[in-house]
């Protein structure tokens, strides 16, 4: 059984239908990338993952348990636990508060603020700061942080790299190898598409709130992306003549 | 550039826009002939939709000239410029609300096009049977769904008589079938000889118009050219999607 199951999801934001109709499986351990221009509709399926928005039709499967009535914060208690894009940290509260909070509604297991500080070494010296006033990549690492204290099955990112200089994105991509390296399945939002494909096993381009390409990320080359990416694979729509 | 025969209509020189310390616009040039479609791509953040907003005269910009038709507007508002022909649909369709459909074309030709009231009414008429609009000519607008206020954009624009058009991102959120039929009512405009300035995310259905396409990143034209060649170009792809090939 998949750990991770999205069947024919259809999400609108009023009178736009951001996702319409993915679907797609994930294993346990696996990393799949989602890649897409601007409103392909990634973000909004992340966050449909986590209930964040609730579809207008199909569902999310999270060990073959139909997520559909489930709140968002008890999907976290479930598993599932969301980076979301612009971290959303309390911005009045400290490293160390932000990180216990991702532990109220998670489950049990082995993340603490330690291994939290472990894994991002720079934190340490912050503990006790507001997030508020750190850096990009002290903040990104507090979002990652405080997701993995639910000890999530699932870690759905958002765009972990934007905003961040490019040696603090391989600060963060380094440790998120140490979470892939451990097992942790993840579903990874990612403009970078060589980032996205160096840590992916699977990887789908969306466009315009579908599946346009799907498959390993070993086997996928930059062109089929990028013509997928585009559209351009694609016939013209319509058939309004000329 | 437009061809070196070609008299640019619209030009913009040396356009730098700034909102604090943020840099939009960075040393922007541009020019088009009346009859060109050009397509303007880029990802989120380029600087596209303010590009378009300095042409129309929405922002003005923090450095630079635009001409257009030959005449320096770059202190004319947004209104004068509509009323030499220079015309933009918004990103996110905002029409009267509590007034009909056509009521929000007529507007658009009695004020955008500045038409005596019968000639407004013949205009609108006219943007409306173009955008497919008649039948939905008497509802309130705000009852609208996204096609018909995209197409409503469109026809609010069309009734200003625009020499050229600046659309943006008008694709955005529509069905396969929709684009189509959109993409067939701007080929019509282009028959009509009405120039065009396309942003569009959507890339397939934007290529089906463009003869010309310009890639923008970071506040910067980084490609100009046929459509095709500025698709493949490394520097646009590399702007989309990061690092260098797999």
């Amino acid at each position: 059984m998949s750990l991770l199951s999205v069947e024919n999801l259809v999400v609108r934001h009023g009178l736009l239908q951001a996702v319409r109709g993915v679907s797609f499986t994930v294993q346990r351990g696996e990393t799949l990338a989602l890649v897409g221009a601007n409103g392909a509709g990634k973000t909004t399926l992340l966050r449909a993952i986590a209930g964040a928005h609730q579809p207008a039709a199909g569902r999310v499967l999270l060990n073959g348990a139909d997520l559909s009535s489930v709140p968002s914060h008890k999907r976290v208690g479930m598993g599932i636990a969301l980076v979301p894009e612009g971290r959303k940290l309390f911005v009045q509260m400290t490293v160390e508060e932000n990180l216990l909070l991702g532990k109220t509604a998670g489950r049990a297991g082995d993340w603490s603020v330690s291994k939290v500080l472990e894994m991002f070494p720079n934190l340490k010296p912050r503990r006790h700061a507001k997030t508020g006033h750190l850096s990009g990549g002290e903040q990104q690492a507090t979002a990652i942080g405080r997701a993995l204290m639910s000890n999530p099955d699932v870690l759905l990112l958002d765009e972990v790299s934007l905003g961040l200089s490019p040696l603090i994105v391989d600060r963060v991509y380094a440790a998120l190898q140490g979470l892939i390296a451990s097992g942790t399945t993840i579903v990874l939002v990612e403009q970078d598409l060589n980032r996205a494909l160096s840590v992916s096993d699977r990887v789908i381009c969306m466009l315009e709130g579908r599946v346009a390409l799907e498959g390993p990320s070993n086997a996928v080359s930059r062109d089929d992306v990028t013509k997928a990416y585009f559209g351009l694979h694609r016939k013209s729509p319509g058939s309004v003549p000329a | 550039m437009p061809h070196p025969q070609q008299q640019a209509v619209l030009t913009a020189a040396g356009i730098h826009k700034r909102f604090g310390a943020l840099v939009v616009l960075d040393a922007v040039d541009f020019a088009m002939a009346a009859d060109e479609a050009v397509g303007i791509v880029g990802p989120n953040g380029a600087g596209k939709t303010t590009l378009l907003s300095v042409l129309s005269g929405a922002f003005p910009p923090t450095a630079g000239t635009v001409s257009f038709k030959g005449g320096d507007v770059t202190s004319l508002p947004a209104t004068q410029r509509c009323r030499l022909g220079l015309v933009r649909t918004h990103q996110v369709p905002k029409p009267f609300s509590g007034m009909t459909t056509f009521e929000n074309v007529f507007v658009a030709a009695s004020h955008g096009a500045g038409l005596g009231r019968d000639e407004a009414y013949e205009e609108a008429l006219g943007s409306l049977k173009l955008c497919g609009m008649l039948g939905v000519a008497n509802r309130r607008a705000e009852t609208l769904g996204l096609l018909d206020r995209k197409r409503l954009e469109l026809a609010r624009a069309l009734a200003a008589r625009p020499t050229l058009l600046l659309l943006d991102e008008i694709g955005g959120g529509l069905t396969d079938g929709e684009a189509g039929e959109l993409v067939g009512t701007i080929k019509e405009l282009r028959r009509r000889k009405i120039g065009i300035v396309w942003i569009e995310h959507i890339v397939h259905i934007l290529l089906q118009v463009a003869e010309r396409l310009i890639c923008m990143d970071a506040g910067k034209i980084i490609a100009d050219g046929e459509p095709q060649a500025v698709m493949a170009d490394p520097e646009v792809v590399r702007a989309y999607l990061g690092g260098g090939p797999k």
